[in-house]
């Protein structure tokens, strides 16, 4: 609305412009979206949804082979006693694990995203960047999650970032781009929404809140703050993009109200892994742990669901 | 795909009912005053009924206040001012006020179901704002009981006696927080009569006030409707009296007050500007409109009531505001995920419902979300007016309900001159990320509350009332608490 | 030479700045405590009550809109000019036949008195305004604005010192008054505007009418445009029905000591406006 901000999308068209937030006014409709109550049907179809589009994640430097085939296999078949569980959207490794998640999840639906672009940090040389993307694209990665450059968003070359996206968009051919912006080092909400314009102009297909490496990560009103850009991207282009919270994203609860959060500001066509992802690891225990409770009336315990 | 044939179940955004129980509440059959510490059976035996709103059906019987009942309440007022409430030091009267704020947050949930069963609105709001402000309001003033000689420097300051205090249907708990707490905090005695359709948490305030032993006729509650109202005003041993309520009422009151020379405090209605720039945060300023307009279905005085939104932006913002108001839930005020509940009253539905014909007659364009309303009960869809202009009667008189007039301007100076073009002044509200252009606004605009990037905010250390027509005094604050106290006579004052 | 044939004053009214007469010709004499004709006063009507109103109106945003500061160098001015009128002030308030002694304190006390209001100009807020802790990340602060136009029935004694006493709490804060005034209060009132006229008061802040102030009173009582109306020094048998009148626009109706000082008398005629902004970044 306001041209505080106004960046040309790279697919054509006139400039999209960003709006100021206020910060206390954003927290406050995120809090009061956080008091709907989520009871009965609708809690097990959230629960269900939030499976679905879990990007169930490990960005450890001890990953291995062994352990990406065992994440896979909860990403496959979350609850082994229960065939009415959903798989998740997606495995989400490092590019020297790609491959590996590639083969486990042959033939089931679920996806592989791979972080690259000298993730987490971004603070390697745009070229290096752009191998390191078109290097997971080719081991196989349906999906790459990379970092906004951060250092020339805050320096105010708005250009460069813009432009790297672009460059790593290509790099992607038909694997999907999720740019991650890292909010908890952007300093403030209207901060964020610009980097999600110019992140959605530059061409992500998704928005993604955060690495997971720092806190301060995909809080509720972020989400929303992104979710709302979302919306301000879709009505000033009508191109589509999706929503990716990740980042201490660790109980159902906290899940849900993200799905309400994007629901009402977005609506609930964008609730499934084709617009949404959570991106997490210990979140997919406590939602099965929850549908146990919905199932059996008695609250369940870690020991009644698989580690990995 | 899924190794599962069975259809993972899909989330949307039409959530399974989450209704609070009301298992909490215990509504008795009838109920009849509370005076000198005990419920009494009216002198008339008369009795009216109350009912839910949201279904219709009966609560209780009532006892229907008369001029008799009205003096028994003064006179037990006036033995307790004279008795032990008057002789009783600040410290100890603080004490009551700190255990009824304490007796409120611990029996909150009780108090909020049964706020929704009798009023209709939503529990998320009398759980979140009637209940929570109810108990600050008298923490805050406890506080101030053994203080008195600090708030007002060089004047030396004595309660007035008995206050009849006269509250409204739309905040019944909330209000009578609002009056009572500074009222017993400087050390009044009070005869409170709360509204016809919406006595039920006052009298389990009563409950209260009991549990804490407050000592009998410090707080009297006559249930009644108008004319229980017209012989408290009336009474020859008030010595104060408060009211919130319609600006007719309230003028009604004014002229019985002034002539009797009883010191008055008036808090009427409004018709509040909420004025949107174009460079505001514009969707915290949709949020705050719609926050402003359709809380309470609308019924509340200070309810941002005329939209005014700069021309340059004002077709996105309403389309903005349209989309996020077809979000709005509308239905069981018990229901967590309620947004919009009953209206108060098939009385003021009525009033809704002709003040919107009177609208679209006078030919503004009428927006209404698709809402299913229910069968039974009181409701009214969540309505936006666009193509309004100054002299639509939907822009100048206060409609209490949930009904939005758009209107818009081209220059700060004009959206000042079109909101202070009403006789009412009670609120207004700005939407701008210009620090200076906030200041500006807020100096220029007639009204007693100005909520610039936020709305209907409220605090107990927060002074509220109106300018002009939405009366005078304040509730809330130092400035809340001197209208319950008088100048003693002899007392030192400065000056040449 | 023959002797000096005194120049008798016209006592008009004050509106606007400027000294017309009555619009309804009317007029009354005023007598000095021995009987002797001291002059015609023009009469007001209630015609010149809607005028005064008018120009009240008219200059009350404007002073309302200066600086505190200046509203108090505006009004010390005033005190200047009373100075250098001892004199006539204080035969004024002999005619009416208070003694010399008595008319010389009363004359000193009123100029002190307006002092002292002027003072107050820049100082209200502090004491009448709030920094209010709310709950929540919020700045909320509560200061004094004027309420508006003030009708104002002057008291009839002291004459001078409950005139001044009256109209500085009034205009101090940025009111404009429209000033009731007749039996004894009447020379000093004239005078008054005179001097008023002849310091930097904007024309229209203080506006004097003489006459018959239970006359007036009713009218301004009912008038939809005035914000206040001060009764302190409302003669008896003001009817109810006028007083109750004054609830039409919700009037703020004062009664007050008449020649007490204090910044609360000042806070009869305020609105106290709050202001809510959240606290983020």
């Amino acid at each position: 609305m306001t041209t505080s901000t106004a960046f040309v999308p790279s697919t054509g068209g006139g400039p999209v412009s960003t709006t100021p937030v206020d910060a206390v006014s954003l927290e406050a409709r995120a809090a009061a979206l956080c008091t709907r109550s989520i009871k009965t049907t609708s809690k097990r179809a959230a629960l269900h949804t939030t499976i679905r589009c879990i990007d169930l994640t490990t960005l450890e430097g001890t990953d291995t082979a062994g352990k990406v085939a065992s994440l896979c296999q909860k990403a496959i078949r979350p609850s082994p006693g229960d065939p009415t569980i959903p798989s998740v959207a997606a495995v989400c490794v490092y590019p020297e694990m790609v491959e590996h998640a590639v083969a486990a999840v042959a033939g089931t639906g679920v996806a592989v995203a791979s972080v690259a672009g000298a993730f987490p940090a971004g603070m390697s040389a745009p070229a290096v960047r752009v191998a390191d993307i078109a290097d997971a694209v080719g081991r196989g990665a349906d999906e790459i999650d990379i970092v906004l450059n951060r250092s020339a968003f805050m320096a105010g070359d708005l250009g460069r970032a813009h432009d790297e996206i672009v460059a790593a968009k290509e790099a992607c051919g038909s694997a999907h781009l999720k740019v991650i912006l890292e909010t908890g080092e952007l300093g403030s909400y209207d901060q964020v929404r610009r980097a999600s314009m110019l992140a959605m102009a530059a061409g992500a297909d998704f928005i993604k809140t955060s690495t997971g490496k720092i806190p301060r990560a995909a809080t509720h009103p972020m989400v929303l703050n992104m979710a709302e850009a979302i919306r301000d991207y879709a009505d000033q282009t009508g191109v589509v993009v999706g929503l990716k919270g990740a980042g201490g994203i660790r109980t159902a609860k906290q899940a849900w109200h993200h799905l309400v959060i994007v629901g009402e500001t977005l609506g609930s066509e964008w609730l499934n892994p084709e617009l949404f992802r959570l991106g997490a690891s210990s979140l997919l225990n406590d939602v099965l742990m929850q549908i146990q409770k919905l199932d059996t009336g008695r609250y369940s315990g870690p020991d009644y669901v698989t580690v990995d | 795909m899924a190794p599962t044939d069975n259809p993972p179940e899909t989330f949307g955004i039409d959530y399974a009912p989450a209704p609070e129980s009301t298992a909490v509440v215990d509504i008795a059959d009838s109920y009849g005053h509370f005076i000198n510490g005990d419920f009494v059976e009216p002198s008339s035996g008369a009795t009216f009924p109350t009912v839910n709103p949201a279904t219709e059906t009966h609560l209780a019987d009532i006892a229907d206040g008369s001029a008799e009942d009205v003096d028994r309440a003064v006179t037990a007022a006036r033995a307790a001012f004279e008795g032990p409430w008057g002789q009783m030091p600040g410290s100890e009267r603080g004490k009551y006020l700190f255990r009824i704020a304490r007796q409120l947050q611990e029996r909150s949930r009780e108090f909020a179901v049964l706020e929704t069963m009798d009023g209709g609105k939503p529990i998320t709001e009398s759980r979140d704002l009637d209940l929570p402000m109810s108990a600050a309001w008298f923490f805050y003033y406890a506080g101030w009981a053994d203080k008195l000689e600090y708030a007002f420097p060089n004047r030396t300051m004595a309660p007035h006696g008995v206050a009849g205090q006269i509250v409204p249907w739309n905040f019944p708990l909330m209000m009578a927080a609002w009056k009572l707490a500074p009222a017993l905090a400087a050390g009044n005695t009070v005869v409170l009569k709360p509204a016809e359709t919406t006595p039920l948490t006052a009298l389990l305030l009563a409950d209260v006030l009991q549990d804490i032993d407050l000592p009998p006729g410090v707080v009297n509650i006559v249930t009644g409707a108008g004319a229980t109202g017209a012989a408290l005003v009336s009474h020859p041993g008030i010595d104060k009296l408060a009211f919130t309520g319609s600006t007719d009422v309230g003028k009604a009151i004014q002229r019985i007050a002034s002539t009797r020379r009883i010191p008055l405090t008036l808090e009427l209605g409004g018709k509040a500007a909420h004025i949107v720039f174009e460079d505001s945060a514009v969707d915290q300023a949709v949020e705050g409109v719609v926050t402003g307009i359709y809380s309470n279905q609308g019924h509340v005085c200070c309810a941002g009531s005329r939209l005014l939104v700069e021309e340059s932006i004002a077709d996105q913002f309403v389309e903005r505001l349209r989309r996020r108001v077809s979000t709005l839930r509308l239905g069981d005020p018990l229901d967590k995920n309620t947004d919009v509940g009953a209206i108060n009253s098939a009385d003021q539905l009525q009033r809704i419902t002709d003040m919107v014909a009177t609208g679209v007659s006078e030919g503004a364009d009428l927006f209404q979300p698709e809402v299913d309303l229910p069968d039974k009960g009181y409701w009214f869809p969540p309505t936006v007016f666009t193509g309004v202009q100054q002299s639509h009667t939907v822009a100048r008189e206060e409609i209490f309900g949930p009904v939005l007039t758009v209107q818009t301007f081209r220059t700060a100076e004009e959206a000042v001159e079109k909101a202070n073009n009403t006789p009412y002044g009670l609120s207004a509200g700005i939407w701008t990320e210009k620090g200076s252009k906030i200041l500006w606004m807020a100096e220029k605009l007639r009204a007693g509350v100005v909520w610039a990037n936020t709305y209907n905010r409220f605090d107990p250390a927060s002074p509220f009332g109106g300018y002009k027509e939405s009366g005078f005094g304040r509730e809330g604050g130092l400035h809340g608490l001197s209208p319950y106290l008088r100048e003693r006579t002899g007392g030192t004052r400065g000056g040449a | 030479m023959a002797e000096h044939m005194p120049v008798d004053k016209t006592f008009k009214l004050f509106i606007g700045g400027a000294f017309p007469r009555s619009e309804s010709g009317r007029t009354f004499q005023v007598h000095s405590a021995d009987g002797d004709l001291l002059a015609n006063a023009a009469k007001a009507s209630r015609k010149d009550l809607r005028e005064a109103v008018k120009a009240a109106r008219s200059a009350q945003p404007g002073w309302a809109g200066r600086t505190a500061y200046n509203r108090g160098q505006v009004l010390y001015r005033v005190a200047e000019v009373m100075e250098s009128r001892r004199s006539e002030f204080t035969s004024v308030l002999r005619a009416t036949g208070m003694a010399a002694r008595a008319a010389r304190t009363e004359v000193d006390r009123s100029i002190d008195r307006w002092v002292w209001y002027a003072g107050w100009a820049d100082k209200l807020h502090h004491v009448l305004g709030t920094v209010n802790p709310v709950v929540g990340p919020y700045f909320n602060f509560t200061f004094p604005e004027p309420t508006g136009v003030v009708v104002v029935a002057a008291p009839d004694d002291p004459p001078l010192l409950g005139l001044l006493s009256r109209i500085a709490p009034v205009i101090v804060s940025g009111n404009t008054a429209v000033v009731a005034t007749g039996g004894p209060s009447t020379l000093a009132a004239v005078t008054l505007a005179e001097v008023l006229a002849t310091s930097d008061v904007p024309g229209g802040v203080v506006n004097v009418l003489t006459g018959e102030k239970g006359e007036l009173l009713p009218w301004a009582l009912g008038h939809m445009d005035v914000n206040s109306v001060d009764l302190t020094g409302a003669p008896d048998g003001l009817e109810n029905e006028a007083v109750a009148a004054a609830a039409d626009n919700v009037k703020r109706i004062v009664r007050s000591d008449p020649a007490g000082a204090s910044p609360y008398m000042i806070g009869d005629f305020l609105e106290m406006k709050t202001v809510w902004h959240p606290i983020g970044r």
